[in-house]
């Protein structure tokens, strides 16, 4: 097997509830345990996918690893760099992409990409060639100098996803990579993590789309209710049955009722 | 090495300055318009108090006594028999008559006769007017003026100011330096405040309601860094727009005030050199300000909601550069953020330049903007400030 490059252990995040969140939740509890005490390991070159339903605490996960939020307790090292006390190195070492990070509007793919290229200190005679080449993979070209807010939503969703990996990160972090996307478009993104995967890159996506993972991922980690209920390759979580069937059965065990 | 700081600042202009309409507007409009106010204003007010040079009164008088009447006429007043005192009144009223002078029938006698010190009432002439009438109110100044004359070269033992030359000493520095000081710091005060609220909400709070913030706060660019250069950029900005403000204020303040030639002229390169300095750190200050206070809020709106108080504690403070007679003198005020401006503006304008209390305000301002970007930096780190919905 190929060596360790994100190392979970023990991520806890917790948020305060509002007066009015504690009504809608119909609970009394001040905080609400959003992730608790997750721990799994990814390796070089595999593709690894957090399953769960929305809500789970997916999304928060990966917030924490990007170093968008600190967590409470726990700590993850990627690529040997702690997200707690050296966020920095983290930054440098990853590609994130989630619907919350927007590009403004305002500019073209085009200046987007030098502009962020420079944040991630990418050398010029690196920045042109690496262009050039995710631009037309993406056919981005055409668009370069069109304003991202004259963008369709697939093309602005190809260019975060360039943006996102300006600086050629050994690490790619993906939450809900399909989201929103017609079929083609999709595609383009699926195909493309494979690809990233065919150069020794690690992949890690959340999602709550069963066929995504059976189609894509190498191994992965079923969150339920914050916690990691199962974590292995898909062969061992799945035991012989579909992987939608494999969940329904944690759901039940875990949550002690029906789904 | 790529610079943070720089390509941040780099792109705050690009955005800024890509858009041709929103820079215009933010730039060259205020200038403009406030040189078209102004200059309007100040021709409307000189037009409504003041009437045209040829102009002639027109005006009755009822036993116009001959001495007056020569008088009268090289004063270049014409005046008409009344036909009758209530009748003139009533062409006075309806602004036909500009006024009408009453005179007792043995004028010339009476005075001739009346001795101050006996204390008997003196002779009266009864001048009627219309003060809602500038022509009837020019007319009244007119025939008091002719009145006043008279009466002294009956019993002239003194004057005051006889001859034409100039009895004001105040030069004309003195005059622009001592208008200027209590106008010029109030509105660079809300000049440059207005250019800051043009962008600073627009570029912190707008990046964060638009969820673009998150996308650099995932690189490895340094928060300071994002700080210093988002500073940097609004605040060229900010005083772009405060010095076309600035420019259009000060070409329109002859018409304003109807002084002659070049206002500015008084003021040496060392007095416009300390007023740069001043102005740019009040600037950074005032930027660093609305910069925390939009990276508190969560929408440009909510921004602008909390920023306007913050403008008229400024507008205020700008105030008091009318009142007290020249700058402060007591060093502390030159310690307190946007009175220290104020009153460092004062001193400039009022050509006494005072560099101690210049360099405490400019030190103090950058002190302020440091600690600002501090704060700055730490709410970018912060995710509860960041990502708070």
């Amino acid at each position: 097997m190929s060596d360790l490059i994100l190392d979970v252990q023990g991520l806890r995040k917790t948020f305060r509830l509002s007066a009015k969140q504690q009504k809608i939740e119909k609970t009394k509890q001040k905080v609400k345990v959003a992730v608790d005490g997750l721990s799994f390991t990814a390796r070089r070159g595999e593709i690894f996918g957090l399953l769960g339903p929305n809500g789970a605490g997916k999304t928060t996960t990966l917030r924490m690893l990007a170093t968008l939020i600190k967590p409470d307790a726990g700590d993850a090292l990627v690529d040997g760099a702690s997200i707690v006390s050296q966020p920095e190195r983290v930054r440098s070492r990853i590609g994130f992409l989630t619907s919350e990070l927007k590009l403004e509007d305002f500019f073209t793919p085009n200046y987007l990409y030098d502009f962020f290229s420079d944040l991630h200190q990418v050398p010029d005679e690196v920045r042109k060639p690496r262009k050039q080449a995710l631009f037309s993979r993406f056919g981005i070209d055409q668009f370069a100098e069109v304003k991202v807010a004259d963008l369709s939503t697939g093309m602005k969703q190809k260019v975060s996803l360039v943006i996102s990996i300006v600086h050629d990160p050994d690490i790619i972090i993906f939450d809900e990579p399909t989201n929103g996307l017609d079929v083609i478009t999709a595609k383009v993104v699926t195909d493309f993590l494979q690809e990233l995967r065919g150069q020794g890159k690690t992949v890690l996506v959340s999602t709550h789309i069963f066929s995504l993972v059976e189609k894509l991922c190498d191994r992965v980690g079923v969150i339920i209710d914050g916690s990691m209920a199962l974590c292995g390759t898909l062969d061992e979580v799945c035991q012989g049955k579909s992987l939608e069937d494999r969940f329904f059965a944690l759901y039940v065990e875990r949550m002690g009722k029906d789904a | 090495m790529k610079n943070g700081m720089l390509t941040i600042f780099r792109k705050e202009l690009a955005r800024f300055f890509g858009d041709k309409r929103t820079a215009l507007a933010a730039i060259l409009l205020p200038g403009v318009l406030i040189f078209a106010v102004y200059t309007f204003m100040g021709s409307a007010l000189s037009s409504q108090f003041s009437v045209d040079e040829d102009f002639v009164p027109t005006v009755q008088a009822a036993a116009l006594p001959d001495s007056l009447s020569t008088l009268a006429g090289q004063a270049g007043l014409e005046i008409q028999p009344a036909a009758g005192v209530d009748q003139a009144k009533a062409l006075i009223e309806g602004q036909e008559l500009d006024l009408l002078a009453v005179f007792p029938a043995d004028f010339d006698d009476q005075v001739a006769a009346y001795d101050a010190s006996s204390g008997a009432p003196a002779p009266a002439v009864e001048l009627y007017y219309n003060s809602a009438s500038v022509d009837s109110s020019a007319a009244y100044e007119m025939m008091s003026a002719l009145l006043d004359s008279y009466e002294s070269s009956l019993s002239n033992k003194f004057d005051v100011n006889p001859g034409s030359q100039a009895y004001d000493l105040a030069t004309d520095a003195d005059t622009a330096g001592t208008f200027l000081s209590s106008m010029m710091p109030m509105l660079l005060m809300i000049f440059l405040f207005s250019g800051c609220m043009a962008t600073a909400p627009e570029s912190i709070a707008g990046e964060k309601e638009r969820g673009t913030i998150a996308t650099l706060l995932i690189t490895p660019l340094k928060r300071s860094d994002l700080a210093l250069g988002k500073i940097f950029a609004l605040s060229i900005i900010a005083l772009l727009s405060g010095l076309s403000s600035t420019i259009g204020t000060l070409l329109s303040m002859p018409a304003l005030m109807q002084m002659e030639g070049n206002v500015g002229a008084a003021y040496t390169p060392v007095h416009y050199l300390a007023l740069c300095l001043v102005i740019l750190s009040t600037v950074l200050f005032l930027v660093a300000c609305i910069s925390l206070i939009s990276a508190f809020a969560k929408t440009i709106k909510e921004a602008q909601t909390y920023v306007t108080p913050l403008m008229i504690l400024a507008m205020v403070v700008g105030v008091t550069a009318m009142f007290g007679g020249g700058a402060s003198a007591s060093l502390w005020a030159y310690f307190i953020p946007f009175y220290s401006s104020v009153q460092a503006m004062v001193g400039v304008f009022a050509l006494e330049l005072n560099w101690t209390h210049l360099l405490i305000t400019v030190a103090s301002n950058l002190v302020y903007t440091a600690m600002g970007v501090w704060g700055l930096t730490r709410m970018f780190n912060s995710e509860k400030v960041m990502f708070q919905r």
